[in-house]
């Protein structure tokens, strides 16, 4: 079973959830899909054990080949290529590896190697395995790297956690677009709000059973709240701003295993999804 | 004009916070919201006129003419993006799609054509003060693309002399397109380990740029002795830093009211005071002298 933690804005707890939820299953798959700034291996802190790279193709020219016809500089999408002083330029970063110039080329002078963008980090903590997706900084897409995490995953897993980027755009459809389930976290700001309700359509437009979790609610004035109350959107519980708890996560610790009164709250959180997921997989029961 | 963009790495530290703040503090005429994905700038921005708005074509997308595909398959072999779906006859997932067009290569009979495609839309208000924001629609890619027209529309809009645009969290494609051209990169971070960490990579991305990087930290309350570290990191990177500010429990509500930090008296008006005071010094000290 997978589930998804989402958020649209960045910094309401999506890490702080997507952890203390994995910590809460005697077994559990945590995977960091927030590639760009991956935090849960700070948290679920067990040894490095291995690195895998993530490369793709990019295209390179034999020279001695090309007749300079610029098919493949017109054919690019991407204006990845250019035709400069007889010879065809590569800008790597804004290849999108397609393919396409090498299939164009009439000379058949392209050909591709690797190029790394990043890295897959995996890690044990406990009974949870986590891998981390690290894409290197001025590198402009994690996407493959994504790829590589989701395919960790096989199908007969114990409970996997799928810790999503910020945002709403195609890397954070990429994470959930395997995920039986969605938890969208939200923070009690009208910030909090207008991108929870931008999660909650791409959620509903992909068809995912979801629910909401609140965090750092700060007493009456919570306009996430009411957005899901407008929107039926099922509460599965509400986390008020707590400095104690802050500090804790300040420090890289898990709640769950410094408040007995959060483990209960992570605990109850687990079984209300578990059911959730069981009830969205036999509707007629 | 100097552009001062505002990043974190990490989502949350109070981005939009502070550009509302500076943009109030520096009766800043010309602003802008480069977070395409999640803009928020706008909703504390409160603009009298109606925005000019504009479609934003993003990379084209394949479509398939059932009535002249074949079932070759051959569309389906050459995609690297898994976007030629088989379900009865042939079709594109429209948000799989990065608009290669290598399909329309490898059809026999010419069954695939590219079709321009919405991928966001833009906003332009123009009062007194210019503010350029946007929002990408849903599941979409290359915000960079988003991103750089935000800026554009800015720029050729205003003659002011200050910009102050509100960046994306994160460190790649966006914020990629963000950081080029602007003066200073204002790095605004918490006390947290991830924050911390993120920093660290949001640094090292920006670094590959000639603006000046400076950093302030948000909430420095919460955890001192994490914020300590911070301080002494860029002093070893040798980044400036303009300053911290308190944590505020009032700053939820004053946000939620459409306010900003600066619009109550208190520390953390104090604070963007003197952050704003820091960065115009570094920004325009060298002409001073």
């Amino acid at each position: 079973m997978k589930i998804a933690i989402l958020s649209g804005k960045g910094g309401t707890g999506k890490t702080f959830v997507a952890t203390n939820l994995a910590r809460s299953s005697d077994s559990s798959i945590y995977l960091d899909c927030d590639v760009e700034e991956p935090n849960g291996h700070l948290f679920l802190n067990g040894p490095l054990l291995s690195t895998s790279k993530v490369s793709l193709p990019i295209p390179r020219v034999d020279t001695t080949l090309c007749d300079g016809c610029k098919k493949c500089v017109e054919f690019c999408r991407f204006n990845a290529l250019a035709f400069v002083q007889k010879q065809v330029i590569v800008f790597d970063k804004i290849c999108h590896s397609c393919g396409g110039c090498k299939l164009v080329c009439p000379q058949d002078a392209i050909y591709e190697i690797e190029r790394e963008i990043g890295q897959v980090e995996s890690r044990v903590y406990k009974n949870t395995k986590v891998y981390t997706g690290r894409l290197l900084p001025g590198e402009e897409s994690g996407t493959a790297i994504i790829g590589s995490l989701l395919d960790k995953v096989g199908e007969g897993d114990p409970l996997v956690i799928i810790d999503a980027p910020p945002g709403s755009a195609c890397v954070v459809m990429d994470s959930i677009k395997d995920a039986d389930y969605c938890i969208l976290v939200a923070e009690p700001s009208i910030f909090g709000s207008h991108n929870l309700k931008m999660v909650h359509e791409l959620v509903k437009m992909f068809k995912k059973p979801h629910a909401v979790v609140l965090n750092k609610s700060l007493g009456d004035d919570n306009p996430s709240k009411a957005y899901c109350i407008e929107n039926n959107i099922k509460i599965l519980t509400d986390i008020p701003f707590n400095k104690e708890l802050g500090k804790l996560n300040a420090e890289g610790k898990l709640v769950v295993e410094y408040d007995e009164n959060f483990k209960a709250v992570f605990k109850d959180l687990l079984d209300k999804v578990l059911k959730e997921v069981k009830h969205e997989a036999s509707p007629n029961t | 004009m100097k552009q001062v963009l505002i990043l974190s790495g990490k989502g949350g530290t109070g981005k939009t916070t502070l550009a509302s703040s500076l943009i109030k503090i520096s009766s800043a005429r010309a602003f802008a919201d480069c977070d395409v994905d999640a803009p928020n700038l706008h909703l504390v921005m409160e603009q009298t006129k109606e925005a000019k708005k504009t479609d934003f074509y993003g990379l084209d997308v394949a479509r398939i003419n059932q009535d002249k595909c074949i079932s070759c398959d051959l569309c389906r072999q050459n995609c690297r993006f898994d976007a030629i779906k088989v379900n009865g006859g042939y079709s594109v997932d429209y948000y799989a799609c990065e608009g290669c067009a290598v399909c329309t290569l490898v059809c026999p009979t010419d069954a695939i054509d590219m079709k321009g495609r919405i991928t966001g839309n833009l906003s332009l208000y123009k009062n007194d003060t210019v503010f350029s924001t946007a929002e990408l629609l849903m599941g979409s890619g290359n915000s960079g693309l988003l991103v750089t027209q935000v800026k554009k529309d800015l720029i050729k809009n205003t003659d002011a002399s200050l910009a102050i645009i509100d960046g994306s969290p994160g460190i790649g494609c966006p914020v990629i397109a963000s950081i080029s051209g602007v003066d200073m990169v204002l790095l605004v971070t918490e006390p947290t380990l991830s924050g911390f960490s993120d920093m660290e990579r949001i640094v090292q991305t920006s670094r590959g740029f000639p603006a000046k990087v400076v950093v302030c930290i948000n909430k420095y309350d919460l955890h001192k002795e994490n914020s300590d570290k911070i301080e002494k990191f860029c002093q070893d990177k040798k980044l400036d830093f303009v300053g911290k500010i308190p944590f505020d429990k009032a700053a939820v509500s004053l946000v939620n009211d459409g306010l900003t930090l600066v619009d109550k008296e208190g520390k953390s008006k104090e604070a963007i005071k003197g952050i704003y005071e820091n960065i115009i010094n570094l920004l325009y000290g060298e002409e001073k002298i």
